[in-house]
C-alpha cells in the first residue's frame, strides 16, 4: 500500500487477484475468530437465522435424494447380484457424498445469499465504512459470527440429512424394493465405519466455511450501486457451488487414499 | 483546536480509471473548508482517502506528523479516533435505534458507565436537535434526521477533524439552512477542523472559510473563500452560476471547441439559463453564516484573518479587494491596508502599525498579523509576516511536529499569485 503498485495485466490476472483477496479474507476471519470480545449475540442470531431458512428445504431435498440413491443402487446391485450390499452402499453414498453437498448447497443458497445481501446493503449504505472509521473491525463484528454460524449450522444440518437420507434409503430398499431389513443392517455394519461419519461432518464444516466466506466477500465488495448487490448475491451462489464441487473432489480423493476401507 | 491536515500530490485511481491526481491542499486547523465539484468527480473518494478507507496510489496525507497513506494498520486506527465522519445519508446501523447508534462509539472505545454514556448521548442529541427520538430506528425517520443522528454519532468521541459528505444532499432548502447553521454553531463550540464535501452552491457560499473545487480529475483551486467566489475561471463560474454553458457537461466533460463556442455565444447574446441554480448561486461574496446568538465567537475567524492577511499578496486582485472590503476600519488599520487598494498593487511606504490590539478584540499575542504584507513584486526572501511565529495559535502545531511543518509552510510561503490556479494540475 505504500509503494506505487504496478498492477499485473495478463489474461486471468483479475481472477487471480480476486482469488487472492478471497483467501486473504478467509485468513483474516480465521485470525479474528480468536479476538475478544466474541460477538455471542450476533452469532446466536445468525445461527438461528441460517437454521430457520435451511432446515425445511434441506429435509425436503434429502428424502428424495436418499430415495434416488437407494433406487439407483438397488437396481445396480441386483444386476450385479449383490443385493445384500445395497444398504451399505446407499448409506455410504448418502453420508459421504450426498449429505454434505446437499447441506452446503442449502447453506450457500439460502444462508449465504442472505448473508451476501445483508452485508452488501450495509456496504452500500456505508455502514461498513462508518464502522471502520469508528475503529471497529467489521470482519470481527459481522463476518466472523456469520462464518462460524454457517459452519455450525452446516455440521448440524449434515447430521440431520444423514439420518433422513439413511431412513429414506431404508424405506425404499425394504418397503419398495423388497430388500430384507436384516441384510440392509448387516451390510451396513460390515462396510460402514466411524471415519465415514467424520469425513462427512468435516466436509460439511469446510463447505459451510466456504459458503459464508464467499458470501461475505461478495457482499463486502459489491460492484457499485444497489444493482451491484443483486449481482453480488447471484455471483456468490454460483462461485460457492463451483468451489464446493472442486473441494469435494479433493477431499473425497484424499479420504479414499488416506483412510483404508473397512475389510469384510 | 482542530488539527491541520496536509495533503500533498495525492493521486487515486481505480484500475485504469484515474479519479483525481496531484491534489495538494492544506486544511487549516479549526477552519471550515468546502470541497466543491460536480457529481462523480471523486469527492467522496477524497473523503474516504482522508480517513484511510481508500488507499491513494501516490502522495501523502499528513495529520499531526503521521502520513496515513503509509502507516501501520494500528496507527491508522489511532489516527481515525481523531476523526468524526458524517457519511452521506448518515450511515446509521440499521438494526440499532438512534440512542444505541450514538452510544456505539462510547461503548466500543471507552469504559464509561452507562449513566455517563447516557449523559453524553443526550447532550449530543440535544446539540443536533434530536431529543425525544432516542427509540426510533433509522428506517423510521426522515433523511434530515438521519443526517443529524449521524452527526451526533460522529461527535461523541470529541473529534478534532470532522468530515461531512454532502450534508445538504436530499434535503429541502429550509432543512439545508438549518443544517448549515448547525455546522457553523458546532464549529464555534468545538473549534475542530471541518471539511464539507458538497455540490450545493448555497452551502459553499455561506458556510466555509476556504473553498476548493475538483474538476477533470484535478483540484482546480483551493484557498480562502474569496478566491473561488471572485474567480473568473470558466469552470468555477459555470458551477457557481449553475449554467449549462461552460466546460461541465451532462455526463462527461465537453470538448473545448464546444465550450468556446458556447461561451462566445453567451457573451454576445446574453443568453442565460432560465431559473436559477440549485442552492442559490451567483457570483460575488455573501456574508458567512454567524454562530447562533448565545454561542461563543468562532475562534477560527480571527485565526483565518491573520493567516489570510499574511498571504494576501499572493492572491488574485479580485480576491484581495474582496478580503479588504470585508475588514472593519480598525482591522484595516491593524493590517495596514486600505479599501480599494489591494496590497499587491502599489501601496508603498511604511503603513501605520497599531501599537496595541485593536479595540473589540481580546488581546492577542503581539500583532503578528499586524504587519502588512510587502507589496509585490515578490521579494526574494519571505517577508517578515510569512515567517510564522513559533508558538502562535496557527504556527504551534506545525512547529512541534516534524514532517508537518513543510507541508503547512509551503502554502503560506509567498508564491506567485498564479498558484491558486495551478494546484494539483498537469495540463
Ligand atoms: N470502490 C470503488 N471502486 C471503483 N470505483 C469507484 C469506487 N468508489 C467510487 N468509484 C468511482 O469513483 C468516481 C467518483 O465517485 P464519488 O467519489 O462517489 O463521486 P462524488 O464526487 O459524486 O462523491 C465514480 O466514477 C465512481 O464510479
Ligand atoms: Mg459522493
Amino acid at each position: 500500500m505504500s509503494t506505487p503498485t504496478t498492477r499485473a495485466s495478463f489474461p486471468g490476472a483479475g481472477g487471480l487477484r480476486e482469488t487472492g483477496k478471497l483467501f486473504a479474507l478467509g485468513l483474516d476471519v480465521a485470525a479474528q475468530s480468536f479476538r475478544r470480545p466474541f460477538q455471542v449475540r450476533e452469532f446466536v442470531q445468525q445461527c438461528w437465522f441460517i437454521a430457520s431458512v435451511t432446515i425445511l428445504p434441506t429435509a425436503l431435498v434429502s428424502i428424495p435424494f436418499g430415495a434416488v440413491i437407494a433406487l439407483q443402487l438397488g437396481s445396480l446391485t441386483r444386476q450385479l447380484g449383490a443385493q445384500s450390499f445395497t444398504g451399505a452402499a446407499s448409506v455410504l453414498a448418502v453420508i459421504q457424498q450426498a449429505s454434505p453437498i446437499v447441506t452446503a448447497l442449502m447453506v450457500a443458497g439460502a444462508g449465504g445469499s442472505a448473508i451476501c445481501a445483508d452485508l452488501g446493503a450495509r456496504t452500500i449504505r456505508e455502514e461498513i465504512a462508518a464502522m471502520e472509521v469508528l475503529g471497529v473491525s467489521p470482519i470481527q463484528r459481522l463476518v466472523v459470527p456469520r462464518v462460524l454460524a454457517a459452519m455450525l449450522v452446516a455440521v448440524l444440518l449434515n447430521g440431520m440429512v444423514s439420518v433422513v437420507g439413511v431412513l429414506g434409503g431404508y424405506f425404499f430398499n425394504v418397503i419398495m424394493q423388497g430388500g430384507t431389513p436384516g441384510a440392509y443392517l448387516a451390510s451396513f455394519a460390515a462396510l460402514a465405519q466411524l471415519p465415514d461419519l467424520w469425513i462427512s461432518e468435516f466436509k460439511a464444516l469446510i463447505f459451510g466455511f466456504i459458503a459464508a466466506i464467499v458470501a461475505a466477500y461478495r457482499g463486502l465488495n459489491p460492484a457499485g450501486g444497489p444493482k451491484g448487490v443483486g449481482d453480488a448475491v447471484n455471483q456468490s451462489v454460483v462461485i460457492t457451488f463451483l468451489l464446493l464441487f472442486a473441494v469435494n473432489f479433493v477431499l473425497t480423493a484424499l479420504y479414499l487414499q488416506l483412510v483404508p476401507p473397512k475389510g469384510m | 483546536m482542530g488539527v491541520e491536515v496536509v495533503v500533498e500530490d495525492l493521486s487515486k485511481s481505480f484500475g485504469r480509471q484515474t479519479i483525481w491526481q496531484d491534489v495538494t491542499l492544506t486544511l487549516p486547523p479549526g477552519e471550515i473548508s468546502v470541497l466543491l465539484g460536480p457529481s462523480g468527480t471523486g469527492k467522496s473518494v477524497f473523503l474516504k482517502s482522508l480517513v484511510g478507507l481508500l488507499k491513494p496510489e501516490r502522495g501523502k496525507i499528513v495529520i499531526s506528523g503521521t502520513d496515513i497513506c503509509r502507516c501501520s494498520e494500528h496507527t491508522l486506527y489511532e489516527v481515525r479516533r481523531r476523526f468524526g465522519v458524517l457519511f452521506q445519508d448518515g450511515a446509521l446501523f440499521g438494526s440499532m435505534d438512534l440512542y444505541d447508534n450514538i452510544a456505539f462509539p462510547l461503548r466500543e472505545h471507552t469504559k464509561k458507565s452507562e449513566a455517563e454514556i447516557r449523559r453524553i448521548v443526550l447532550e449530543k442529541m440535544e446539540m443536533v436537535g434530536l431529543l425525544g427520538a432516542e427509540k426510533k430506528l433509522p428506517g423510521e425517520i426522515s433523511g434530515g434526521m438521519r443526517k443529524r443522528a449521524g452527526l451526533a454519532r460522529a461527535l461523541v468521541l470529541d473529534p478534532e477533524i470532522i468530515l461531512f459528505d454532502e450534508p445538504d444532499s436530499g434535503l429541502d432548502p429550509v432543512r439545508t439552512a438549518y443544517l448549515n447553521q448547525l455546522i457553523v454553531d458546532l464549529n464555534a463550540q468545538i473549534d475542530a477542523t471541518f471539511l464539507i464535501v458538497t455540490h450545493d452552491i448555497g452551502t459553499a457560499r455561506t458556510v466555509p472559510d476556504n473553498i476548493g473545487m475538483l474538476f477533470r480529475r484535478q483540484l482546480v483551486m483551493f484557498g480562502p473563500r474569496e478566491v473561488l467566489l471572485t474567480s473568473t475561471e470558466p469552470v468555477v463560474e459555470q458551477f457557481l452560476n449553475g449554467r449549462r454553458q461552460g466546460p461541465i457537461g451532462m455526463s462527461e466533460e465537453k470538448d473545448s471547441a464546444q465550450v468556446a463556442a458556447e461561451l462566445a455565444e453567451m457573451q454576445a447574446g446574453g443568453l442565460q439559463d432560465p431559473g436559477g441554480p440549485k442552492g442559490g448561486g451567483g457570483t460575488g461574496i455573501v456574508p458567512q453564516i454567524e454562530p447562533s446568538p448565545g454561542l461563543p465567537e468562532r475562534k477560527a475567524v480571527q485565526r483565518r484573518k491573520d493567516r489570510v492577511m499574511q498571504i494576501l499578496h499572493t492572491l488574485p486582485p479580485a480576491a484581495q479587494d474582496a478580503i479588504i472590503a470585508s475588514l472593519t476600519e480598525a482591522e484595516r488599520a491593524r493590517y495596514g491596508v486600505f479599501a480599494g487598494a489591494g496590497v499587491g498593487r502599489g501601496q508603498a511606504g511604511s503603513p501605520p502599525r497599531p501599537q496595541g490590539p485593536p479595540p473589540g478584540r481580546p488581546p492577542s499575542p503581539a500583532p503578528r498579523g499586524g504587519q502588512p504584507p510587502r507589496p509585490g513584486p515578490q521579494p526574494p526572501q519571505p517577508p517578515p509576516v510569512a515567517q510564522l511565529p513559533e508558538g502562535g495559535e496557527w504556527g504551534s502545531r506545525s512547529g512541534e511536529l516534524p514532517g508537518q511543518g513543510q507541508g503547512g509552510q509551503s502554502q503560506r510561503r509567498p508564491q506567485d499569485p498564479g498558484q491558486w490556479f495551478r494546484r494539483g494540475g498537469r495540463s
